[in-house]
């Protein structure tokens, strides 16, 4: 039972924090190059476009539940299981991710990248 | 690829480790906050450690923003995972942990991810209308009714 928790604790974080980074991802593409539209219109426009992105307060909310779903995890299981297993499979949910919903070109090289970052986090935690 | 971008990507790596660390710190000296005093975790905001903490984090946010506003997401996540490594090298050189030969190999892999996704493009490209096709395009919108 304490596993079941575990392992809903460590999807949740997974599906909740992949969700922020895709949002993210494209409210600020959306936004554009920053350091470009900040020479040409100032910092207070880049504020003011990033935080009027729908996507970046969706993206806010799916972090902040990500978050607190981390917090919860680590109070009822283990903290050596959820955070390197929660942490590795974000880095391959994320590759799935922007393939499917940013239309990224994902080509063998990120692949390799994201599996070898992901095994290399639950190494580190062993 | 230009020398500012791989300082913001660097940025992203190393605000995230100091951030983490310096709140990890703060929250250690604290102690447990209990459920019946959850006003301690307010004020644990102001004690120098955490503020600092926090003060970076958001350098951290501002890095990462700034990174996928010109690169993919796929090439950001892998690349800034440069602070796993931060971290360990930290962990033996500055705080003399002990440093498992499993942490090394991880830290290999790790290092050849970065390779692998440091070879390819950082953006894909979308097909972006030149200035020829605008100017098609908005004739055509004004002959239109």
């Amino acid at each position: 039972m304490k596993q079941l928790y575990a392992w809903s604790a460590v999807a949740t974080i997974v599906l909740t924090s992949c969700c922020g980074d895709v949002l993210l991802s494209r409210a600020m593409k959306q936004v554009g190059d920053v350091a470009e539209l900040r020479r040409r219109s100032g910092l207070m426009t880049v504020a003011a476009r990033t935080l009027r992105n729908p996507n970046f307060v969706l993206a806010i909310i799916a972090m902040a539940t990500a978050f607190y779903a981390m917090l919860f995890g680590l109070s009822w299981a283990d903290v050596s299981l959820v955070v390197p297993a929660s942490t590795a499979l974000t880095f391959v949910a994320n590759a799935i991710a922007a393939k499917i919903f940013l239309h990224e070109n994902v080509d063998h090289r990120r692949w390799i990248a994201a599996v070898l970052v992901g095994t290399g986090v639950i190494l580190l935690a062993l | 690829m230009t020398f500012r971008k791989y300082l913001v990507l660097v940025g992203v790596a190393v605000f995230a480790v100091t951030g983490d660390s310096l709140v990890s710190r703060g929250m250690k000296q604290v102690g447990t906050i209990s459920l019946h005093h959850l006003q301690d975790i307010i004020l644990v905001v102001f004690r120098p450690e955490v503020a600092l903490g926090v003060l970076f984090l958001m350098a951290f946010f501002a890095c990462y923003m700034a990174a996928l506003s010109w690169a993919d997401l796929t090439y950001v996540l892998p690349t800034t995972s440069i602070s796993f490594i931060l971290l360990t090298l930290v962990a033996k050189f500055i705080l003399h942990e002990n440093v498992s030969v499993m942490r090394w190999l991880g830290v290999v892999l790790i290092s050849i991810g970065i390779g692998f996704v440091t070879q390819g493009p950082a953006l894909t490209p979308r097909p972006q209308p030149t200035e020829s096709e605008e100017c098609v395009a908005e004739m055509s919108a004004r002959v239109e009714p």
